[in-house]
């Protein structure tokens, strides 16, 4: 089943434009990741399909619902309650884990689930202690978000996503506040979120990462899709490029 | 007159000061949240008129306001001025005045929270209302707990300017009966009263900073 596609996005900021006609789609069970140099608008991508972005033109579907269309060369964006269903369907860890400072661990996971889902709390604060005994956290739900490393924090934030049940989780670059030791455990959590056929659109500077646990490759530069397909294929890719862009990781 | 019967005379008007300082406080710091959201209001219109609010209630003497205010219904629209609304005329004018104070203060702890915490809390569902309520307001609470409490501490010692409508608080009372006593025991004892006053504003406002320092 398709959950996401994203046609034709076009975006500019101050007449500078950032995302010049890309197209991308996400199956169900999908990892999806976007690899590009600083600058190349795959940041901005993510950031317009959580609609943290608005778009200038194209066209964004989750489920087959439409949350923005094109219409006369403008994206016209869905109503408000259709968009809040849409908003339901996706999830996003931030770069810098943007956790609550003022709540525990546990309140950061259960608080929207009860307060935004209107769950019942029983229900939730045993999810979230399932999603923390996941996360290596089980001894760590009292804590506030300032007495945990960084990789502890991004752990939290994960659970956090997920306990809203998102059909996509999106990660923008979950891992460039970290240190390699703890990018190595986020890393390892998005591997078994992977394996259990969780549908993920990962922006990341990881370039083994990205060759080992993706379905698909998009490799971005200048707001344009320069190469994209399977992850043996891009990344043996004879696009120079593409090729310039991994030699640069290689070296 | 004995000292404590100057204590006596003094004790009373200690209610009077009192009641200035809180109602003062609760008003302002209401008036203060709403004044700062519509300083920070999307319409250019909206925020410039507070703005500019601000600027004069900041700009001019807290003295000169309390005159308007109390003098203003007379002079302007020729409303007969009873002694009674001399409390009032206090009370109003201290609110309007802090009220700038207080939203600036306000203003400063709403924008040092990261855009981040927004976004989160959009990406999670919240609604623009919650958002303000459960993730912004705690924390910028916690932030201006210490410009707050400064601003509290001068709002005890500003209470005396009353004295310019002839409000009988502790130092309207102080000034008379130095006149009327010549002694310089009613200033001894406001002196204790204000420092004793600011006293409890800090410990009282050390507690809360401590009762927050729970995160960071």
């Amino acid at each position: 089943m398709r959950l996401l596609e994203m046609n034709h996005i076009k975006k500019s900021f101050d007449g500078q434009e950032v995302l010049k006609d890309i197209s991308i789609h996400v199956d169900e069970g999908e990892v999806l990741s976007i690899i590009g140099p600083s600058g190349s608008g795959k940041s901005t991508m993510l950031r317009c399909a959580t609609m943290l972005e608005t778009i200038d033109d194209g066209e964004i579907i989750y489920l087959g619902d439409a949350a923005a269309v094109s219409r006369d060369g403008h994206a016209v964006y869905a109503k408000a309650a259709d968009l809040k269903k849409i908003h339901n369907y996706y999830g996003l860890v931030f770069q810098n884990f943007n956790l609550f400072p003022h709540y525990s661990v546990l309140k950061n996971i259960t608080d929207a689930p009860m307060r935004v889902q209107k769950r019942g709390k029983a229900e939730v604060y045993a999810e979230a202690r399932e999603l923390l005994r996941k996360m290596g956290l089980e001894d760590r739900e009292k804590a506030y978000p300032y007495q945990l490393s960084g990789g502890q924090q991004q752990r939290v934030s994960i659970a956090r996503a997920l306990a809203m049940k998102p059909k996509i989780l999106f990660f923008d670059e979950p891992t460039s506040a970290l240190d390699p030791e703890l990018t190595g455990e986020i890393l390892k959590i998005i591997k078994d979120l992977a394996a259990e056929k969780m549908t993920m659109v990962i922006v990341t500077h990881e370039m083994n990462f990205a060759k080992n646990v993706s379905d698909y490759v998009v490799f971005m530069d200048k707001g344009i899709i320069v190469e994209e397909g399977k992850p043996e294929d891009v990344f043996n890719s004879k696009n120079p490029r593409m090729k310039e862009f991994l030699g640069k990781f290689e070296e | 007159m004995t000292v404590m019967q100057i204590v006596q005379q003094l004790f009373n008007s200690m209610g009077i000061t009192m009641e200035i300082f809180f109602v003062t406080l609760v008003t302002s710091l209401i008036l203060g949240l709403g004044l700062a959201l519509v300083r920070m209001s999307k319409s250019r219109v909206l925020s410039l008129i507070a703005k500019f609010y601000i600027s004069v209630m900041r700009g001019t003497p807290l003295m000169l306001q309390l005159l308007v205010v109390y003098f203003g219904p007379f002079f302007i629209f020729g409303m007969q001025i009873t002694p009674s609304y001399r409390l009032k005329a206090v009370l109003i004018g201290f609110a309007l005045n802090y009220a700038a104070y207080f939203a600036e203060i306000y203003r400063s702890g709403i924008a040092a929270i990261p855009v981040g915490q927004y976004e989160a809390a959009r990406l999670l569902g919240y609604s623009k209302t919650q958002t303000f309520v459960h993730i912004v307001m705690p924390q910028v609470i916690k932030r201006i707990i210490p410009p707050v409490a400064n601003e509290t501490i001068t709002l005890v010692k500003d209470t005396s300017l009353a004295f310019t409508l002839a409000v009988a608080e502790v130092f309207t009372v102080t000034k008379q009966l130095v006149a009327s006593q010549s002694s310089v025991v009613p200033f001894i004892v406001a002196g204790i009263f204000y420092y004793v006053f600011n006293l409890v504003v800090a410990v009282f406002f050390e507690y809360l900073e401590k009762r927050l320092s729970y995160y960071r």
